[in-house]
Order: structure tokens, then sequence, then C-alpha cells
């Protein structure tokens, strides 16, 4: 690896952290959105700043540009104060509007300095090694890196300080006002950070990007865990992965960068959709297919509690009598066999101890809709965990 | 109940969009009472608990808590908003919840550290959650969130519990669980403001009464003022409730 392939991928590693952490948090809070009307609305402020200061990684640029972004939220929330219209209504009036402005003042004023629509919006990685800090002669780096590196740090420092108030903010409004953590202060911290992290990384990923870079990690996440530590972690994993491994998938289909990187974000929250181990499409398949099976389960042994007589429960008899609900008599037979629920007698089909045991328990679970009945019961059968 | 008066609500005005749902409230509730708040959907029970917790500012009019502003006397105040504004499905677990309870008294930035953590599972062994603890919060019942979030005003160790419709969605068990803790508050020497809503379990579960309808209509001890009178003027039409003496 070359150094500035080196460079390149640590950028992208720092960006993706940066924007993953955040990210988590607008995710709990159903603010997706919100991120992706930040990142277009920031436009103006990065323009009017870059006239201020004609450095893109300017702090005083990177400050003006925050503030826009927090007035789009300040603007989304009037708006949807006033009751006329709603959120995602109020946020599609605003970001637009204002990228608008920041498209007409870079046609009208920038087309001579390296600030045009297509960098905004998709941003290049690529070039970040170029653009260098320099201090009394001395490189000591990507500038690009220095900017995200620090936005990084101060972001770490606050979660560290505020993760309870974060914690509470979010979960419950209602109960961190009255605990005296306004959740005010909290969202509106939450959304400088948010801004400050998206015009950081907007030069390097640009504005459509940095969406899927907060957005995609958490989502994932949110997938895997109920801890909200461990979501943090491991959205910030499954960012680092994405950047990674999308720089080079870019350098073997000599694609760009960001793109790339964005894809393998898609691409991991696919696997995770699919595979997750709870939430996962194939494991709530299986469960469905579970819980048909013990709902037919638990019919049969009923069935076998209600009657004494031999011929009703002779095995030729349940399985004409029993309507088995796509699920094949033998699959339940043997469920209960090997839970050592029956016992099978010259095809005369009798319940054992446990089987009456259980066959109690469930009923009367199914009549008083008691869970504190069942709990043993959830370790083994799915029906009964909700 | 003593003769102090733990919260004093003097002209309270709230407006939503200049549209008033709380009417110039003048209330008292004194030390020591287990008190519903009662009245139709969209009398403002639940705005009148987040005015005087803060939570909503009003367009007019003033509350003490003991005498004193409500920012002066958090630590004496603990909450149990709707079970409803919460998302279940926050990634956190039952223990969690209930420390959030101690956030209050933690101050920003500090950390819950063992002290927390075990009045946390104290006050879960109490409201009978405690093989739960590690429960994800969305893998519980109804009957048994509620409880946590009964735990979690327990954790806050207050003077004055505001409810917002505890019994909510819970099952008749639940209900007597909580109504029993609530009972034991109110023993103990607390007062307690329940937003509540089955007129039918009022004269057993409570000693005081509030009538809301915007503005309102009575307040005082269930066995005086809770008639057909008040309920009509409450609720507009001739409502009929059996009294239980």
């Amino acid at each position: 690896m070359t150094t500035p392939q080196i460079e390149i991928q640590l950028i992208a590693s720092i960006v993706a952290i940066a924007c993953a952490i955040p990210g988590v948090f607008l995710v709990l809070r159903k603010m997706a959105l919100i991120s992706d009307a930040i990142s277009h609305s920031i436009l103006p402020g990065i323009v009017l700043g870059f006239f201020l200061t004609h450095d893109l990684n300017s702090p005083i640029l990177i400050l003006l540009a925050a503030l826009t972004g927090v007035i789009t939220v300040v603007l989304v929330e009037a708006i949807q104060k006033t009751g006329l219209v709603k959120e995602d209504t109020a946020i599609g009036l605003v970001f637009p509007a204002l990228f608008s402005i920041g498209v007409i003042l870079i046609a009208k004023n920038a087309n001579d300095v390296h600030l045009d629509v297509d960098a905004v919006l998709l941003g290049e990685l690529a070039f970040a090694p170029f653009d260098r800090l320099m201090m009394s002669g001395m490189d000591l780096g990507p500038k690009s890196l220095w900017v995200m590196g620090v936005i990084l740090v101060i972001i770490i420092i606050l979660l560290f300080l505020f993760f309870k108030e974060l914690k509470v903010s979010t979960f419950d409004a209602g109960l961190s006002s009255a605990l005296g953590i306004s959740p005010v202060v909290m969202h509106y911290g939450l959304m400088s950070v948010s801004s400050v992290t998206v015009v950081g990384a907007f030069d390097a990923v640009g504005a459509i990007l940095v969406v899927a870079m907060m957005i995609a990690p958490a989502a994932t996440a949110y997938l895997l865990t109920s801890d909200l530590k461990k979501m943090i972690g491991l959205s910030v994993f499954f960012g680092i992965f994405s950047a990674i491994s999308g720089y080079w998938v870019a350098h073997w289909l000599d694609a760009s960068i960001s793109g790339s990187i964005s894809t393998m974000l898609g691409v991991v929250f696919l696997a995770v959709y699919l595979f997750a181990p709870n939430k996962g499409l194939i494991s709530v398949l299986y469960r469905q297919k579970q819980q048909r099976t013990e709902v037919s389960l638990i019919t049969f042994l009923l069935h076998l509690n209600n009657h004494s007589e031999e011929e009703e429960r002779h095995i030729n008899h349940l399985q004409e009598h029993i309507n088995w609900q796509k699920v094949r008599s033998k699959t339940v037979l043997d469920l209960a066999l090997k839970n050592n629920m029956i016992t099978i007698d010259r095809s005369i089909v009798s319940l054992t101890d446990k089987g009456k045991e259980f066959t109690e328990l469930a009923l009367e679970y199914i009549i008083t809709n008691k869970d504190e009945k069942i709990e043993p019961m959830k370790d083994d059968f799915f029906l009964f965990r909700g | 109940m003593s003769d102090l008066i733990a919260i004093q609500v003097d002209d309270l005005t709230v407006a939503y969009n200049y549209k008033p749902v709380l009417w110039d409230i003048d209330l008292q509730v004194p030390e020591g009472v287990l008190m519903a708040i009662v009245g139709p959907n969209g009398a403002g029970k639940s705005t009148l608990i987040k005015a005087i917790l803060g939570i909503i500012k009003p367009i007019a009019g003033s509350i003490t808590i003991y005498g004193e502003p409500y920012e002066k006397q958090r630590k004496l105040v603990a909450y149990v908003p709707q079970k409803g504004t919460v998302d279940w499905d926050f990634p956190t677990t039952a223990i969690d919840v209930v420390m959030m309870g101690t956030y209050g008294r933690l101050g920003w930035i500090k950390r819950p550290g063992t002290k927390e953590k075990k009045a946390a599972l104290e006050a879960l062994e109490k409201v009978g959650m405690l093989a739960f603890k590690n429960r994800q919060i969305s893998q519980l019942s109804g009957g048994q969130q509620q409880r946590v979030f009964l735990a979690r005003a327990l954790v806050q160790d207050a003077s004055i519990y505001f409810m917002d419709e505890p019994f909510q969605g819970v099952d008749a068990t639940t209900e007597i669980a909580i109504i029993n803790i609530l009972k034991e508050l109110r023993r103990a020497g607390k007062t307690l403001v329940v937003v509540h809503h089955d007129l039918q379990t009022v004269p057993e579960y409570f000693d005081w009464v509030t009538f809301l309808n915007v503005k309102k209509i009575a307040t005082g001890p269930v066995k005086d003022i809770f008639n057909d009178d008040n309920l009509t003027k409450t609720y507009g039409i001739n409502y009929k409730v059996a009294i239980n003496k």
C-alpha cells in the first residue's frame, strides 16, 4: 500500500466513526431524514464560508456551515409547529430551498474555484491526500484527516460526558425534562454535532453519501443488539468495515470511492437483515414456522388430555381428526416424543406426566394470559416468547 | 394527610397554538393524599401534570411545590409518563430504564454507580420484576412495562409522585399490584397525583379527587365531592356511577 492509499482509508474510517456515533441517536430518535436535510442545506453555509475564508477546511467555514444545519432544524420545527403540515413535509420544504440557494451561489460566483455541485453531492476521497496541512514547512498530513480527526475527538468526548443524558432524553423526553435534563438542549446539541460532522465529512464523501454513513451503520446495528452501548460499538465497526472494504472495491473496480463505501454499507445492511439472529428475515421465518408447529403441538396435547378413550388417541384417528394447519403430523409427533411428552404404545398415543404438566401450564397461560406461569417454558418454546 | 400544601397551582392557563387546553386552574393538593384527576378525553389531565412538572410552559399562572418553584424542588418529585409516550423498541433493559430514575439526583455528566444499581434492583423487587431485570424492554408485556415505569419512579425516592394513567392497558393483577404500592406510598406520607380513567374504582383507590374539564370543576376528599352532581358537570351528561361507601 502506498501512503496516499493508507491516508484515504484512514480518512474514510475516521469519517465513518464520526458519522456512526451521532447516527445511532438520529436513528433511535426517528430523525434519519433530518440528517438528509442537514447534509443538503449546509450548502449555502459552505459557499458563504468559502467566500470568506477561501479554504474548504477552515474551522470558520465548518462552524458557519454547521450553523446553517441547525437553522434547518429550527425552520423545520417552526413550520411543523404551525400545525398545517407534518414533519416530513416540513423537511421537504426547507432543505431544497436552502440547497438551491447554495447551488445558485455557486453558479453565480464560484465557477472558477474548486467548489462545484458534483463535488458537494458526491465528494472525492481520492483527492483528499493532495490537500495537505503544512506548518512551518513541515508536512503534517492531509488537511481533511486533521479536520475529521478533531471532530471525531470532540464527538467521543461529548459521547462519554453526556451518554446518560443522550440516552434518557432519547428514550423518554418527558421524564428527561422533569428530571432537569433538558431534552431541548440535548436535541440542539445533537443537531449541532450532526451538522458539524456532516460539514466536516462532506468534502470527503459528499452530501448524499454522508447520509448513508450516518444512518446505515446504526440501522444495521439496531438489528443485532438490544443494548445501546453495543449498538454504538457495532455501528462504529460496520462504519469502519464498509469504509475499508469500500475503498478496495473501488480500487478493483476503478470506481468512485465514496460510492463503493455506500454500496458496502448497503451490502452489510442487507446481509444483517437476512441473517441477524433475532430480527433477521430468515430467523423470523424460522420462528414463525416453529410457532406454527408448537401451536399444533398444544392443540394435539390438549386433545390427548381431553380424551381417555383409546379410539380418540389412535394415531390414524389423530391424523384425520386434528386440523394440522400446514404442519405435518409427523413433525408434531416427533417434537412431542423428543420432549418426552407422549408415549406411543401399539399406535395408541398417551400423555406422559411431563406432557400432562406441560399441557396444564399451557392451558393456564392461554386462559389467564399470565406471563409468570410460562417463564421456564420460554427457553424451549418459541411460542411463549412473544 | 397533613395540613401542609404539597402542590399549589394558581391561575394556571395552558394553550397549544393559542387554543387554551387549561383555563385558569386553581388547585391545592394537601400533603399525603392519593389523588385522582378525572375528566373526559381532552380535558387537559396530562397537560396539567406536564405543566406542574415544567414540561409544558403555561401562558399564565404560577405553580409551587412546597412553596418553591418546581425547578428548585425537582428532587422531591417523581414522574411516570403515559406508557405510550416512549418507544419500547429502544435498545435497553428493564434495569437500565429503572436506573434512569436516578439521573435527576445525579445531575449532569455524573454516571450511575453501584449505589444507583442497588436502588434500581430494590425497586424492581418491590414491583415484582426482579426476575426480568435484564430483559429487553420490548420483550415485556404491557403490565410489566408499566411496573418497570413504576419502579423507575420508586427509585427517584420522591415526596410527590405524578402518574399519567398507570392503569392503562394492564391486567387486573398488575392493577392491584400497582394500587397496593400507591397506597403503601401514601401510608408512608407521600403525595400521589394520578390521572385516572376508570370512574368505578375512584372511591376504592383514592381518597382525594380533582374533576377537570379544561376548567377545574371541583377538588377535595372523595367522600365529600365524588357525586353525580360533579360527574355531570365534568362529563356534561347525567353520569351515574355506583359509589361504594
